[in-house]
């Protein structure tokens, strides 16, 4: 049993035999609204924050052991794989910031109507987007 | 528990297809889920051509249509036809609405129906709601109070305190908001849902109300209240467009101003 809604998936026909309901489509025929694709994002650049949090940890573990163990990190955030690993990181992290911020104002109370949180939807999109390019522009030309 | 793939026994297979007939000039095609406890079968598509040109302007028009000239076992809930019942709501071109609100025309392409999402379903298009109505009963959607009324008259309610109560009396309990709602699909068996929680705060906002303090007591729990999180479904898909995702943050602002 997964939980006790499984109850209601059991009936009988009409000869009186039990039957096993069906479980109506869900995922698999809904039209996705923007708001709701910013919660999903939110969710997923959480775990990559995460996963940038254990790559942080490696870098400092990594500098308080060896030389060796600093330069191969070193090394392996300069390869392509590393370099998009960042961008990622960069990115989830200021798409949950974006939206973390917009949370915060529904929290307060604000951003409620449907223009308000359609229109927070992309602005969301379009800063976390636009200021991960920037960051990126701004950090490469440095580098 | 989340689950994105349909069990076995509810993965989709085509069905039918009944053919408007020939010269028939304006004809759209609705393409409709069937399920019938009887024939031991998966659900399937039946795909239905409608000529609209002798059907009238919503999509319950063409399902009566349908059910009268076409398929008398096609099964659905319906009853008022003018969006004030709640009995026709079904998921209509991927968003859950009132068949009877629904126009036809607004629809690009084939008219997809299934019913409302995630749910048991009894036959075709019916969901089973008994587990919505149980979270309904739940929050107790009735007026409690220990002060007796005026002995000489009813309750009062300033002009202010009434208006406090727009845009939630008008909710028909339809279930469109809960089955739209991932935090519904996954954790439904716990938490209550939009519609329950509309619900719970229209009473929690009537000044004649006196159980306000209790009500927020039951509500306080992580699942029951807080597996809202903000994904708007319900309000994007609310066919009286009502805002059940604002009631439930006004739940929460609650909870939060009277621990500080």
């Amino acid at each position: 049993m997964r939980d006790v809604r499984d109850a209601l998936y059991v009936a009988r026909n009409t000869d009186g035999k039990l039957v096993r309901r069906p479980m109506s489509p869900h995922l698999q025929i809904w039209r996705w609204p923007i708001a709701m694709a910013v919660s999903i994002t939110h969710r997923v650049t959480g775990v990559g924050l995460g996963i940038g949090t254990l790559l942080l940890t490696w870098w400092l573990v990594a500098a308080a052991t060896s030389d060796a163990a600093f330069d191969f990190i070193q090394w392996f955030l300069g390869t392509p794989i590393g370099i998009f690993v960042l961008f990622c990181w960069t990115l989830s992290l200021l798409l949950h910031l974006c939206s973390g911020i917009r949370h915060l104002a529904w929290d307060a109370g604000f951003g409620f109507e449907p223009q308000a949180y359609r229109l927070t939807s992309w602005i969301v999109y379009a800063v976390g987007i636009a200021a991960t390019v920037l960051i990126w522009i701004v950090g490469l030309v440095i580098w | 528990m989340v689950e994105f793939a349909l069990p076995r026994n509810s993965k989709i297979g085509t069905g039918k297809t009944f053919k408007a007939p020939a010269g028939t000039k304006r004809v759209r095609e609705f393409k409709i889920y069937r399920w019938n406890p009887d024939d031991g079968q998966n659900p399937r598509l039946d795909t239905f051509e409608i000529d609209m040109d002798r059907c009238g302007p919503m999509v319950l028009d063409a399902l009566i249509k349908i059910k009268n000239e076409i398929d008398p076992s096609l099964t659905f809930r319906r009853s008022c036809r003018e969006g004030i019942c709640g009995s026709c709501a079904m998921n209509i071109d991927g968003g859950n609405t009132l068949a009877c609100l629904k126009p036809i025309e607004d629809v690009k392409g084939a008219i997809k129906i299934h019913p409302l999402p995630h749910m048991p379903v009894v036959k075709d298009l019916i969901p089973d709601l008994t587990q919505a109505y149980a979270q309904l009963h739940s929050v107790q959607p009735w007026l409690q109070a220990d002060t007796a009324p005026p002995p000489d008259g009813e309750r009062l309610q300033s002009k202010e305190e009434r208006a406090k109560l727009d845009g939630l009396w008008e909710c028909i309990l339809c279930f469109c908001c809960s089955t739209s709602c991932p935090s519904y699909w996954w954790n439904g068996d716990r938490y209550l849902g939009p519609a329950a929680l509309l619900q719970a705060y229209r009473w929690i906002a009537d000044s004649r109300d006196e159980k306000t303090g209790e009500r927020l007591d039951a509500l306080e729990d992580p699942f029951k209240l807080y597996r809202c999180h903000t994904i708007m479904n319900c309000t994007d898909t609310c066919p009286k467009n009502l805002n059940p995702a604002k009631a439930i943050g006004e739940i929460k602002q609650l909870i939060a101003e009277r621990a500080m």
